[in-house]
């Protein structure tokens, strides 16, 4: 395959302090192929990427672009050479227009600006991809796939032949993410080359040439994906050993009602209205499994129940007592876990101990403390418990917790979250961030709670995630419920319509 | 009552033109991510450098420039702390204030002592000055005053139709996303932070030389973070900021109005006004802000 590549990275090195980031890395692209980035968090897949875009002043190793040596050591010089990247948070400025973004920075730019004519040029660009955009309006009025349609416009506008997506199925809906692949399809006949980062197997498989597997920040393998059997055998590669996949789950033993909503309003913080009479019931021994894009009201519904949000209207009822209007507190009392979305902004307090933040929810309690003292010494014992019963990596209990990586905080705080016997459980996004083999791990013990009679709830904007795990399946789109999918027609299929908003009837 | 209106518009003009001057600098490093309380520190050292050049040199104008460079030096200075070192912008700032305190009070004591010196010359624009009313309130002005109108709607144009506005603009907004389109973030800040300075100087001078020629310890009292005020107020547009200086310059006018009426004996009341009305202003505005969202963030490149 030497003859006709557009990029070879030589034996490429970054470290960060002392840590490395990428060691060693030989990558190899063709002309007009699509080619896989594989790997867990962490592996290396963006900072391999960030350095071929220019993002890092220093790193060790060469690069090839077209069979020609070339430095890149600022985005200006990677795009001057034809690469684009569109980063997996996008790289827009809301505040202004769309074509004012496109032409952000370009060199050609004139000291004073002609919008209309960029415009035009825009235009007849989005035509010709079919991913028209008014350029007049402000990004903060696009959905998030627009806003990835411009991404890639704004990569193409610059001239580029070789274009990065880091991640970019990570916010779409099941059809936005074929509109995607037409487009990268689209791109590739016309020459263009795609470089796809995604740690998700099927979609890799669909769309694919080649795939080069990174674990640990080196090499694992370059495949070509015809030559590839199964998914099993991708995630063998990324993970280094054997995975299972799926998650063998019991039928469900349901218990009484845990979790009443009807009804529920609220608002959101820009005081928009955020849900519209929310309705269901959640009981003991199953799990129900929120669905929808990112932004849909989830987050705002969580807050509800979990009592860090006001309700405009609509009440809620925890184990037949109505929570309406109670304070986290109160709620937490009534035998509630949660397992926030955010793990840094509300799981955890970053510069704390491990220690520190065990105590931040039961510092009240019995064994944590006495006539208002911590009795820490009872504290590190039972935190080294917990970390040793839940897999937390840790040098040892006094350790910071933002030293530890996001599988491990994830790994502590659902550890501390279901230490405290819960009977309704909310995870939110349990396993975004986290490696194929963390995430099975949460994944089993939140399987654990349900089969121990624990109600669950489950927020993901994994579908696969959803779909293996839930019993029912409750779908939101712009703050209502789409409907309430059973686990026997759950589907990309069933479901993926109704993400979108378009109701059975 | 003719005369009444003339000398209430020509006493806001004059209040309003030092805030106008710095509120439009503070515009520049505002959209560009920079919050610089250090404005009133620049201002007081432009007071001074202004009367200390004017009475080295004998022309106020000669005084303007030092007091330029120097908004210019201090600018460059504080750019360094708070872009190349990511220090804390507030923290920052006040050192500067605190430092501008005792410099001019010290380099007056040792060179000036609150000596008069020659202040900016008035320039009567022929014919339309003679007008009635209108003559009198826009066109007998010094430099400075004509300078500080006119360069509102230049600001504008920079600001929203050229590219450079743009980069301005982009990188208070979203230093990284500049970044991946190789803007160089830091040379924007330092240029938009240099720029507010050697427009903070200017007001400066003014203060001490628009009207007083001298330099009294203090004199810019306060008018530093009104121009800040003005700013956020004028939501961080040129033109609409030249409103609020107005306004608040209106708001200084009429508390001279009110001093010779028989509200006098409450003139601590009446000193109060201004700031009270700044302070109402922003909390009645606050929420539809058009502020930066990486405003006062430090910028790091990874």
């Amino acid at each position: 395959m030497a003859e006709d590549l557009i990029l070879e990275m030589r034996h490429i090195t970054k470290r960060f302090g002392s840590v490395v980031a990428n060691e060693d890395v030989n990558l190899k692209i063709e002309k007009g192929e699509v080619h896989a980035l594989l790997g867990e968090n962490g592996a290396g897949k963006s900072t391999l990427m960030n350095c071929l875009y220019g993002m890092y002043d220093s790193y060790e190793g060469e690069i090839f672009y077209n069979g020609k040596k070339v430095s890149i050591h600022d985005p200006k010089d990677a795009i001057a050479l034809g690469i684009g990247m569109v980063h997996q948070h996008f790289m827009l400025i809301p505040a202004l227009t769309v074509i004012e973004n496109v032409i952000l920075g370009l060199k050609e730019n004139k000291a004073v600006l002609d919008l209309q004519a960029a415009a035009k040029k825009f235009t007849e660009l989005g035509k010709k991809y079919s991913m028209e955009i008014d350029p007049w309006v402000k990004v903060e009025q696009l959905s998030v796939g627009q806003q990835q349609r411009l991404e890639i416009l704004k990569a193409l506008y610059r001239g580029c032949q070789l274009l990065i997506l880091d991640e970019p199925t990570a916010v779409l809906t099941p059809s936005e993410v074929d509109s995607l692949f037409e487009m990268m399809k689209k791109l590739t006949s016309e020459g263009h080359t795609v470089i796809f980062i995604s740690h998700k197997l099927n979609e890799i498989m669909k769309i694919c040439d080649h795939c080069t597997v990174l674990r640990r920040g080196k090499i694992a393998a370059t495949v070509a994906i015809k030559d590839v059997k199964s998914r099993e055998e991708l995630a063998t590669l990324m993970v280094g050993k054997e995975v299972k996949l799926t998650t063998e789950m019991k039928p469900p033993k349901l218990l009484e009602e845990r979790l009443v909503v009807e009804k529920l309003c609220c608002n959101n913080d820009r005081g928009v209205q955020a849900l519209y009479d929310v309705n269901f019931r959640l009981r003991g021994g199953e799990i129900l499994g929120i669905c929808g894009v990112d932004g849909n009201g989830q987050s705002e519904l969580i807050q509800c129940i979990t009592g860090l949000r006001e309700t405009t209207g609509g009440k809620i009822s925890i184990n037949g007592k109505e929570t309406t209007g109670l304070g986290a507190r109160d709620i937490l009392k009534l035998n509630v876990s949660h397992i926030p979305e955010d793990r840094h902004k509300f799981g955890m307090v970053g510069p704390m101990n491990i220690e520190e933040n065990m105590t931040l929810i039961s510092y009240k309690e019995n064994l944590y403390s006495k006539k208002g003292f911590l009795n820490w010494k009872w504290i590190g014992k039972h935190s080294q418990e917990i970390c040793d019963t839940y897999q937390v990596k840790t040098p040892d209990v006094k350790e910071l917790a933002q030293n530890l990586s996001g599988g491990n905080q994830q790994k502590f705080v659902v550890g501390r979250e279901l230490e405290r016997i819960p009977q309704l459980l909310i995870a939110v996004h349990p396993s975004r961030g986290l490696d194929i083999g963390a995430t099975k791990y949460i994944q089993s013990q939140i399987v654990a709670q349900r089969d121990a009679g624990t109600a669950v709830l489950m927020v993901s904007t994994e579908l696969d995630e959803l779909i293996e795990l839930s019993d029912r399946i409750l779908v939101m789109f712009a703050g209502k419920v789409m409907g309430i999918v059973d686990r026997k027609d759950a589907s990309r299929e069933t479901l993926g319509p109704l993400m979108a908003g378009i109701s059975e009837s | 009552m003719a005369d009444l209106i003339t000398n209430f518009l020509t006493a806001d003009i004059r209040t309003a033109t030092p805030l106008l001057l710095a509120a439009l600098g503070l515009v520049f490093s505002e959209r560009a991510g920079i919050v610089n309380i250090g404005t009133e520190g620049i201002m007081l050292t432009g007071a001074l450098m202004g009367c200390l050049g004017s009475y080295l040199t004998g022309s106020a104008m000669l005084g303007a420039l030092l007091a330029v460079l120097s908004g210019g030096i201090m600018g460059l200075i504080f750019a360094y702390f708070t872009v190349t070192l990511r220090s804390n912008q507030i923290v920052v700032g006040t050192a500067f204030n605190i430092f501008a305190t005792g410099f001019t009070v010290t380099v007056n004591r040792l060179a000036l002592n609150g000596a008069k010196v020659k202040g900016f010359p008035v320039y009567q624009i022929p014919v339309l000055s003679k007008i009635p009313v209108i003559g009198k309130v826009f066109f007998r002005w010094s430099l400075p005053v004509y300078f500080a109108f006119l360069i509102v709607p230049v600001c504008w144009f920079v600001l929203q139709k050229t590219n450079i506005g743009l980069k301005i603009r982009a990188v208070g907004e979203h230093p990284k996303a500049c970044d991946t389109v190789g803007i160089n973030v830091f040379a924007i800040r330092y240029g938009t932070i240099i720029f507010s300075g050697l427009l903070a100087g200017l007001a400066g001078s003014f203060v001490s030389m628009g009207q007083l020629s001298a330099f009294t310890e203090g004199m810019v009292a306060g008018k530093g973070f009104m121009a800040l005020a003005v700013c956020v107020f004028g939501n961080y547009y040129p033109t609409t900021v030249m409103g609020a200086a107005l306004l608040f310059g209106a708001a200084d006018a009429l508390k001279y109005r009110l001093l010779t009426t028989s509200l006098a004996g409450q003139y601590q009341f009446l000193n109060m006004l201004p700031y009270a009305i700044t302070i109402i202003a922003l909390c009645a505005f606050a929420k539809k802000s058009n502020k930066p969202v990486c405003s006062g963030v430090p910028y790091r490149k990874e």
